[in-house]
């Protein structure tokens, strides 16, 4: 028989385990007091990023409100896997009105309850991010812009996944898609100029924009309890790995995520009123390709034909991201 | 809120105190010409502090406008908005939504053309188009039946959990300075009871509204739709007659026959054509011509079986509508033959005023002339005062090899300037 060396410390990261935190910053998962907003017995993919970013969102949201709390779902992942009439996972009042109008639902349920007294019932807008960056783009830059008292929160998996693995506007250069696959000679997402949501969140000069990734679980609570303490229009952008999407393994959901921080691939911050606040530091950096390589979506980078100007060029990015917020404040980790 | 009974009052601002006297708890709209006087005013009503405890929300689209009257409907407000023309087809998608989900909300559609040619007078092409989105569709035929329909369609709406738009002529109503009566508040109040929605989202008891349904129970949902409206027709009749009684005029109803008892004649149409048809059918009248007109007040839900009983004594039926389906014939016509099935009457489809052109009563008179001495071919589509002229010879120019846009071509033909040739006869001017 193997025996296992218990470790405190997860294994690769400088992450503190729960059981060395103090007892008021641990991850509970299993509470009686947990509002499990999102249940259990929903039909998401095993390792799926999203329903594990949803769970935290909400159950932080409903902490945060008392229970007060009002969820309006684009349509996508998130709203086809838990709700199959006359099943239902959501243990919140809970719309689902189209694909590209989450943020204006939102705005509507807020301004009902903001007419008739009930202003301290909170509301949460969630899609991904199609329906955050593309189809609900106009929709999301509307609400920001009458900075009506909402949090909107952005699942981003990179791509159109519930309909098969298309790019969307937030699939990075290089990746491959269904309709951007590894043939011809500029395999995988064209390089485009990128639609960075949080940095067109903050143009808006919106109370609060937050990135977080489902690495970092109590970063993402903290940051929802936060956005809580705003009124007006809010942003929170969870990086969420997708298995099925990316070509990773299930048990892989939390490195990646992990490794995407780590790298400088998807820079952790916040921001308050455009202002960038406070940032994530990157404790021990990784070479993009550390992230890359478990990825089956960027596999032709690494294959028999490899592309080290791809990688080259996705590097590059997660440098200007580094340099760009700072991400490298104490030099002696780099 | 000033509580004159009769004011000279532009369209738009009667409907706008009509709706503030209905007391909505969230407005959202986007500006589109002819319906922009109507949310002008609202939004100075509520900023004013004469509509009380309502929420105006500028949306950044219509699109936008209608998913957050769908957000604010779902967390159990009355909710109202206004749109025209293109901005009724951007809010195409989340219409259907509106009506599946059963969000009684309450919008004017303010009629105007569709584009291309882009063009801002009325027509009912725009309404006409989202006939089969599952909203009541309502037309008023005057300012007065335009107030007094929103004031009955917050009520049918809230009754049945289903949407309502309420259509009224883009310009030629909304911007009419007339006499209205306006309804007083008290009124209001007392005809239209708080609103008490049939679904709400509540986190004291959280329900999931919005989720998916599959082929198990998809028909049923939609035929559930279907019957709610089918109810309609029963609703509104009565709420007609509860109308008249409170507020002491007639409120509209389903449709409206005019001197068609005796008729061997009788003239279909909706919205503010009906003042000139009535007007051309008391002149015939007057030359001994048996004829009389119906308005269809209600187009959808159809009043299939008031249509047929209003047109059962004619041997001909001339429809005149606004819009159509292109390629196929009339919009509102088909629906008059499905009333008509089995019966001998013969149905004249005609399509006029589009896209701002006036019908005049000249023009009706000749049309009916027309019918009534057997020059019209029933099994086509009539377009009246069509510019035969002009689109022959644009034809022809197209047949020769003619490239470039129809719609410039034919303007420049009209006014004789550019490339074409001004042709000898070269028709100027429409009205008569």
């Amino acid at each position: 028989m193997t025996t296992v060396d218990l470790k405190l410390y997860q294994v690769g990261t400088f992450a503190a385990g729960n059981r060395l935190l103090p007892l008021e910053d641990r991850t509970v998962q299993a509470h009686p007091d947990r509002s499990n907003s999102i249940t259990s017995g929903h039909r998401a993919c095993q390792g799926c990023g999203e329903v594990l970013g949803a769970r935290y969102v909400l159950d932080a949201a409903m902490r945060a409100t008392g229970g007060d709390l009002v969820a309006v779902n684009a349509t996508g992942c998130l709203e086809v896997f838990s709700t199959p009439y006359p099943e239902s996972s959501w243990q919140l009042p809970w719309l689902h009105s189209l694909f590209g109008n989450a943020p204006a639902v939102a705005s509507g349920v807020a301004a009902a309850l903001r007419a008739t007294g009930r202003g301290h019932t909170r509301v949460v807008g969630q899609a991904g991010d199609g329906g955050t960056v593309d189809i609900g783009f106009g929709a999301l830059s509307g609400m920001f812009e009458r900075n009506d008292d909402v949090l909107f929160v952005c699942y981003d998996n990179e791509g159109y996944m519930n309909t098969g693995v298309q790019r969307s506007g937030a699939t990075p250069g290089g990746a491959r898609t269904a309709n951007t696959k590894a043939i011809g000679p500029e395999p995988g997402n064209a390089f485009g100029q990128g639609k960075n949501m949080p940095r067109i969140a903050m143009a808006h000069e919106i109370p609060y924009v937050a990135t977080a990734t489902v690495a970092d679980l109590h970063d993402l609570e903290r940051k929802v309890e936060k956005a809580m303490t705003f009124h007006g229009a809010r942003y929170l952008h969870v990086l969420v790995p997708c298995p099925l999407g990316w070509g990773s393994a299930s048990k892989d959901t939390i490195l990646l995520a992990r490794l995407a921080q780590r790298s400088g691939i998807f820079p952790v911050f916040e921001s308050e009123g455009g202002e960038v606040t406070a940032v994530t530091p990157i404790r021990r950096r990784v070479p993009v390709e550390d992230y890359l390589r478990p990825q089956r979506r960027y596999s032709h980078l690494f294959g028999a034909h490899p592309r080290p100007d791809v990688v080259a060029r996705i590097q590059a990015g997660a440098d200007r991201s580094i340099a760009r917020y700072g991400l490298l404040a104490d030099s002696s980790e780099k | 809120m000033p509580g004159q009974r009769l004011s000279q009052i532009e369209g738009s601002v009667a409907v706008a105190q009509a709706v503030a006297r209905c007391r909505p708890s969230v407005i959202a709209a986007y500006p589109i010409s002819p319906q922009t006087h109507i949310v002008e005013g609202l939004s100075d009503l509520v900023r004013g502090g004469e509509l009380i405890d309502c929420e105006y929300l500028m949306a950044e689209s219509e699109f936008g406008a209608m998913s957050a009257c769908i957000g604010a409907s779902a967390a159990g407000v009355r909710t109202y908005t206004a749109t025209s023309s293109q901005g009724l087809l951007f809010m195409a998608e989340a219409l259907f939504n509106a009506s599946g989900l059963g969000l009684p909300i309450v919008m004017t559609v303010a009629n105007r053309a569709i584009g291309a040619p882009i063009n801002i007078w009325n027509d009912h092409s725009d309404s006409m188009s989202m006939r089969d989105s599952g909203w009541i569709q309502l037309y008023a035929e005057s300012n007065q039946a335009a107030v007094d329909l929103h004031v009955q369609a917050f009520a049918l709406a809230e009754r049945l959990s289903v949407p309502v738009m309420v259509c009224m002529d883009g310009f030629v109503l909304t911007h009419a300075v007339e006499e209205v009566e306006l309804p007083e508040q008290e009124q209001v109040d007392a005809f239209l009871p708080r609103f008490v929605p049939q679904q709400l989202l509540d986190p004291k008891e959280p329900v999931s509204i919005g989720a998916m349904v599959g082929p198990e129970a998809f028909t049923e949902v939609k035929y559930l739709m279907h019957a709610k409206q089918v109810q309609a027709l029963d609703e509104i009749p009565r709420l007609a007659a509860d109308f008249e009684e409170m507020f002491g005029r007639p409120g509209g109803g389903l449709v409206a026959p005019y001197r068609t008892d005796d008729a061997e004649t009788v003239v279909v149409t909706l919205g503010s054509a009906l003042g000139s048809v009535e007007e051309v059918v008391d002149e015939l009248r007057e030359d001994g011509v048996r004829i009389g007109a119906l308005g269809i007040t209600c187009f959808r839900p159809w009043p299939l079986d008031e249509v047929r009983a209003a047109l059962a004594g004619a041997s001909r039926v001339i429809v005149v509508e606004k819009a159509f389906a292109v390629g196929a014939g009339g919009i509102v016509g088909q629906n008059v033959r499905l009333a008509l099935s089995g019966l001998p009457a013969t149905v004249y489809d005609v399509v006029a005023g589009l896209g701002g052109r006036p019908i005049t009563r000249a023009s009706l008179r000749g049309l009916f002339r027309d019918v009534l001495e057997d020059r019209m071919d029933s099994r086509s589509l009539h377009f009246l005062d069509l510019d035969v002229e002009l689109v022959e010879r644009e034809l022809a120019r197209t047949r020769l090899g003619g490239t470039g846009p129809h719609a410039e071509h034919m303007l420049r033909a009209l006014v004789g300037v550019g490339a074409v040739p001004p042709g000898p006869e070269a028709p100027v001017g429409e009205e008569s």
